[in-house]
């Protein structure tokens, strides 16, 4: 899903870039694998495990999400920097 | 139910109305640009919105009143089956991450303000540019007027509004005096307007939720006997605490195909749109799940809806009514203020998102090109109104469940704009005609498959699941149309590769994607705003 890049040089998939997709991929697996989930028991202050295990992902999707954020921006940094380093 | 007009808690609603009445008209003088008359302006808010209130309109967006309405409404019907609008919202914002940076670079470069300006640009096409367009226009109009079904439970569980025997006008006054509201400082204030008020519903909100999380349960004894005696009810009725093993594809397919198209619905990419970079969209979907969490929290309602023991035929008086019996009046004042409020804000964005599409790509390519940008924004604003009075009309003349039914098929159509809209901003290798035709048997086939789709209650449109072909399992209806969708695009677009069948002009160039504000070409027009980043 990572875009090619523009900048030319430099290998497409780099292991940032499959480290960013895993983050972003990993979500789809934990929700749609409905069956990994689908139990009462165990409750927590009462509330079945199908809904407070689902509600426990908001944030763990959340923190996924600000990594990969936070991996890109670094790569976009590091990219540029080498093409200035290019330049001069 | 409607014995007498619940004074106290009408007073709160209607402050808190005034309120935000007044702010939606201050709202055009609010980050206002030289240059107002302009598309731009009206209809994406000069696009110049930094993350936080970008936060607040996508979330007064995506999260609607119906949803707040409709969601403990299903819990309180079926049970877990219910539950899968908090996968779907987790599902959405990856989707987001990936996708629309993307759309967001392409547009600011090339002034696109709908998807379809997009898919015209990209793939040099008005064919396949009208379908996305109406596509777009049919999806967006029924959900307008579920908003207004969303207002009109509170209302009638105030005690105003209800009463069958009252005079229609009398009955449906409040919900025209609402919406000839909304529809004046929609109209006056364009974008802003929504985005100001957002912040009044979003507080009301957390704020309801909150309270009601806390205090409903301790009301009534504790999660444990609240999902017991649910259990209980549920078990008379067919529905469970879980999902099951038959429930388990639907359960997923509905998250997935609902994810989809949440963020293809055109008030979302007018909403990603009016952002100021890249930057604060990505950076918005890692706060915006803040609302999921509280979407789950709501969903529970339902459950405490059951538990407290309230009976009502109609599913979507459950909350307002849960509310009304726990709270006190004016607190209760409070929350169906915040549920009204809830309703205006997608409202509003909404009959804004249509009108830009109907007249960049409908007014504009078909009939004035040489429209100026100030006659573009005159027919935007005359369309808001059109648009909203049409849902008006659907609400009080049509049954209650027609507009259900049109907002399950504007889901499943939604999606299938999707080949042409994403395909197009990561490949040129789709052939235009190809994604024109898989876009027809996307919807040929959901809308079929969704008419004939019936229950005890229901000959037609009686649910969005269907038995998916080949795999056998019970599935969304949308989700099932995509992958046709799709499959009939690549064999088609095979097919006329070979043909070499002529391609549409790009105009767009690789560049374009990856542009961020602050580079070259990306269009300045944006006045930097003060106290905001």
């Amino acid at each position: 899903m990572s875009p090619p890049s523009s900048s030319g040089g430099g290998p497409t998939v780099t292991p940032n870039r499959v480290l960013i997709a895993l983050c972003l991929v990993v979500p789809f697996v934990a929700m749609l694998w409905v069956g990994s989930y689908d139990s009462v028991e165990p409750t927590l202050i009462g509330v079945p495990f199908f809904y407070w295990y689902q509600m426990l992902w908001v944030p763990l999707s959340t923190a996924l999400t600000a990594v990969a954020y936070v991996l890109l921006r670094r790569e976009k940094a590091a990219r540029k920097r080498q093409e200035e380093g290019e330049v001069q | 139910m409607n014995d007498g007009v619940n004074g106290v808690a009408l007073a709160v609603f209607t402050f808190f109305f005034l309120l935000v009445t007044v702010m939606g008209f201050m709202a055009a003088r609010w980050r206002r640009a030289a240059e107002a008359d302009n598309l731009d302006e009206w209809g994406l808010g000069g696009r110049s919105f930094g993350t936080w209130v970008t936060w607040f309109l996508l979330g007064g967006d995506l999260y609607t009143a119906y949803t707040f309405v409709a969601v403990p409404a299903a819990i309180y019907a079926g049970g877990a089956a219910g539950f899968f609008a908090v996968p779907y919202t987790i599902l959405v914002y990856p989707l987001i991450f990936t996708f629309l940076p993307r759309l967001w670079s392409v547009s600011h470069r090339r002034g696109y303000v709908t998807t379809s300006d997009f898919v015209k640009g990209r793939f040099g096409s008005r064919g396949l540019s009208l379908a996305v367009a109406l596509t777009g226009l049919l999806a967006t109009m029924p959900y307008i007027a579920l908003q207004l079904v969303g207002i009109q439970a509170v209302l009638s569980v105030m005690g105003i509004g209800g009463g069958e025997s009252t005079h229609w006008f009398i009955k449906d006054l409040p919900l025209l005096i609402a919406f000839g509201v909304l529809a004046a400082y929609t109209y006056s204030s364009g974008l802003r307007a929504p985005a100001l008020i957002a912040f009044v519903k979003d507080a009301l909100i957390y704020l309801v939720i909150a309270v009601a999380i806390v205090y409903i349960p301790i009301e009534l004894g504790g999660f444990d006997e609240i999902f017991s005696s649910a259990e209980e009810r549920l078990s008379e009725t067919g529905g469970s605490l879980v999902a099951g093993p038959e429930g388990q594809w639907a359960y997923a397919t509905l998250a997935l195909g609902s994810a989809l198209a949440l963020f293809m619905y055109p008030h979302s990419i007018t909403a990603t749109l009016s952002s100021r970079s890249r930057e604060v969209i990505r950076r918005n979907t890692t706060i915006l799940p803040m609302y999921s969490l509280m979407l789950g929290l709501l969903a529970l309602l339902g459950f405490m809806g059951i538990a407290a023991g309230i009976e009502v035929d109609n599913g979507q008086l459950v909350v307002p009514q849960l509310f009304e019996n726990m709270f006190p009046d004016w607190f209760a004042g409070v929350a169906f203020a915040a549920i009204g409020i809830g309703a205006l804000v997608p409202a509003a964005i909404m009959s804004i998102a249509a009108a830009n599409l109907f007249t960049r790509n409908i007014y504009r390519d078909f009939f004035r090109p040489d429209a100026t940008p100030a006659q573009e924004t005159k027919v935007s604003k005359i369309t808001s109104l059109l648009v909203k009075v049409g849902a008006l009309a659907f609400v009080l003349t049509l049954d209650k469940t027609t507009a259900i039914n049109f907002q399950l098929l504007g889901g499943i159509w939604i999606v299938q704009t999707m080949p042409a809209l994403v395909g197009g901003l990561f490949t040129r290798w789709f052939h235009r005609w190809a994604l024109l035709g898989g876009w027809a048997v996307g919807m040929v086939y959901g809308t079929v498959a969704a008419y004939n789709v019936s229950s005890p209650t229901q000959e037609h449109f009686a649910g969005s699941n269907d038995t998916i072909p080949l795999i056998g399992e019970i599935g969304y209806i949308g989700l099932t149309a995509f992958v046709l969708n799709a499959l009939v695009t690549v064999g088609l677009t095979l097919v006329l590769r070979a043909l070499k069948a002529p391609d549409g002009k790009d105009e767009t160039e690789p560049g374009d994607y990856t542009a961020d504000a602050g580079d070259p070409q990306v269009r300045e027009e944006l006045p930097a705003p003060a106290g905001d980043r």
